[in-house]
């Protein structure tokens, strides 16, 4: 009897072949040679109804001294400082209470309902709060005294709006991802805090902020990415106006292939953008590994 | 069975050890922050359902109330198209039908053909992975699991050129193929899973002379039912929630979708200005079967988010 399963073990291959083959044709037909091709296309002419043309490095020559392209990159940038910069700190204040309040599911339910709707219906609904002749949200800045806000309509204010659009859309989420990563906080350490004296101020300094690093990391390299390709909230509400203050990377690559039917042009800088990515994964994760030795460290 | 335990018992033991007293104002003033984070989080919903029930030229006509403005069916109305274009335009609608059911359905088709093709391909590239013995596993999925590292929007553009050379722009199988037979994340969580079912079980099954495959559809699964509805829904959400791709693939009502339809829905604006009313009915209506996915999973839902995340 064992034989027979250990020779039946070892006889796995031809039916491994078979299981995998399904997820193995998506993960090289959509996934490695889309990966490839991408990179392909982004050294040619194509426009979609001839075949693609060899162009070398024209269409980075063309891309470095494209205004456009540096605005749009600069725009993504600055969204996505403010965008992470805001969520990260509120999420984190949201994770920590939740921690301490209560870790019932329907208060982390609550906090994550916003997360359950699609970015269009966020961008959609935010358009008409924040309206600058209806919405509610000039209405109640009138009503404390102050200006009205155009805000998805003014060059200063579209960014940080959108930003925070789209924090209302995650933060809940991000949140999520913080509260499991204070789970693995062992509680005897506030305990032996406590019985210190320490308070809670101290305790979120000394215990939590360091023991949570590696789990910000994480959080960090997966929100960064995430906001670096936004997209719908800029197709919904401006388009990339007033002139080109919203006109994100992945706004203006999208315009490059399908109004203007530049899809070499696109593709490098999807080139660009993937490039960027790599590295501040590739620099997150380096500060991922010196936080975990520091927690070897300190722990 | 773990998910649902832990919470559990770190209520039990905050109940077991009431807070000191001197916690007393700051735990008050820690609940007053969450509640007003969760008014900032909801507030969004009831303006929808609000503006929704109004009549939208009495919003124009100006309006604070908290309550419907001249209460209305009239956004719902038009959203699926029970308004003639007439009185449509005469709402303040732009009068041009709206194909309302038709979207519905295929968001409905989308999100079902890619959850049940990519979670039942993911599982099975899973099961090889974690229990069957072959040369070159290891390999093979830390190849699968490199594909984590390159960016869903990278490989938009060339898939669209892919599938137009599939012939299958503007389908709803155009949409859901590229997502339905697998993603590198649903593989590497299911594996996690496979991992961790005893082995005793599988062995007593094979020295009965069960087949590998049938201990695939007949024990691994049925036994991994929590993890794999947890992917289902999550993988449900996340596609009917899509924008990106299917705005690409789709140009007519053939293949539009929820998201892509309320789009198209923003831009057709009455000479008057939006119809808040119909828009915000339409948002809603988009919006509202995740809402209710989520009100009966959501404590799978919450709980998977550390895992998904994370690990």
């Amino acid at each position: 009897m064992a034989t027979r399963t250990a020779e039946r073990a070892r006889d796995d291959t031809r039916l491994a072949l078979l299981f995998i083959l399904p997820a193995l044709i998506g993960f090289v037909v959509f996934l490695l040679w889309p990966t490839i091709r991408g990179v392909y296309l982004s050294f040619t002419r194509f426009n979609l109804l001839t075949p693609a043309r060899w162009s070398g490095l024209d269409n980075y020559t063309r891309m470095v001294q494209d205004p456009v392209f540096w605005n749009a990159m600069g725009v993504t940038v600055y969204y996505v400082v403010v965008n992470i910069a805001i969520q990260t700190a509120l999420a984190m204040v949201i994770a920590v209470l939740m921690q301490r309040l209560t870790r019932r599911t329907w208060l982390r339910g609550l906090v994550l309902t916003p997360y359950l709707v699609s970015n269009v219906v966020a961008a959609l609904v935010f358009l008409w709060i924040l309206d600058y002749q209806l919405g509610i949200g000039n209405r109640v800045l009138e009503l404390i005294g102050l200006d009205r806000i155009a805000f998805l309509a003014d060059s200063g204010w579209v960014i940080p709006t959108m930003a925070l659009i789209n924090v209302w859309r995650h933060v809940g989420y991000t949140a999520l991802l913080i509260f499991a990563g204070l789970q693995t906080i062992p509680e005897t350490l506030y305990e032996a805090a406590r019985v210190d004296g320490a308070n809670e101020v101290r305790m979120f300094r000394r215990i939590t902020l360091p023991l949570l690093r590696p789990v910000m990391a994480v959080v960090l390299i997966v929100t960064v990415v995430g906001s670096f390709q936004v997209f719908d909230t800029v197709a919904i509400t401006t388009r990339g106006g007033p002139v080109d203050s919203s006109r994100v990377l992945q706004f203006y690559i999208y315009e490059a292939a399908f109004s203007r039917f530049q899809f070499g042009y696109a593709s490098a800088m999807s080139v660009a953008l993937l490039a960027v990515l790599v590295v501040i994964t590739f620099v997150q994760y380096r500060l991922t590994r010196a936080g975990t030795s520091d927690l070897a460290g300190g722990g | 069975m773990a998910t649902v335990t832990a919470p559990a018992t770190g209520d039990d033991r905050a109940a077991g050890r009431p807070p000191r007293p001197r916690f007393g104002v700051g735990r008050a003033a820690a609940w007053v922050f969450m509640a007003l984070v969760i008014v900032a989080g909801l507030f969004p919903f009831y303006w929808m359902l609000r503006t929704a029930l109004s009549d939208n030229n009495a919003l124009y006509a100006g309006g604070d109330s908290l309550l419907p403005v001249q209460f209305s069916w009239g956004g719902f109305e038009r959203v699926f198209g029970l308004q003639t274009g007439q009185e449509a335009i005469d709402a303040g609608g732009a009068g041009q039908p709206i194909a309302f059911w038709r979207y519905l359905l295929n968001s409905v088709l989308v999100a079902t053909l890619v959850t049940a093709g990519q979670v039942f391909f993911s599982a099975m590239a899973a099961y090889a992975f974690a229990r069957l013995r072959w040369r070159h596993r290891e390999k093979v999925f830390a190849v699968f699991l490199s594909g984590l590292m390159v960016p869903a929007v990278f490989t938009l553009l060339p898939n669209f050129v892919l599938i137009k050379e599939l012939g299958l722009i503007d389908t709803v199988l155009g949409i859901a193929l590229p997502s339905m037979l697998m993603t590198p994340f649903a593989v590497f969580f299911l594996r996690q899973f496979f991992l961790g079912i005893s082995r005793e079980v599988e062995e007593a099954a094979l020295v009965e002379g069960a087949s590998k495959t049938r201990i695939f559809f007949r024990l691994i699964l049925p036994i991994s039912a929590a993890p794999i509805s947890t992917l289902s829904i999550l993988t449900y959400i996340t596609s009917w929630n899509e924008y990106f791709w299917p705005l690409m693939v789709s140009y007519t009502d053939r293949s539009r979708v929820l998201t892509v339809a309320l789009g198209v829905f923003k831009a057709q604006k009455p000479q008057a200005g939006p119809d808040w009313a119909g828009l915000m009915a339409a948002t809603l209506v988009a919006a509202l079967p995740m809402l209710l996915l989520f009100l009966f999973f959501a404590r799978r839902i919450v709980n998977s988010i550390g895992f998904s995340g994370i690990k």
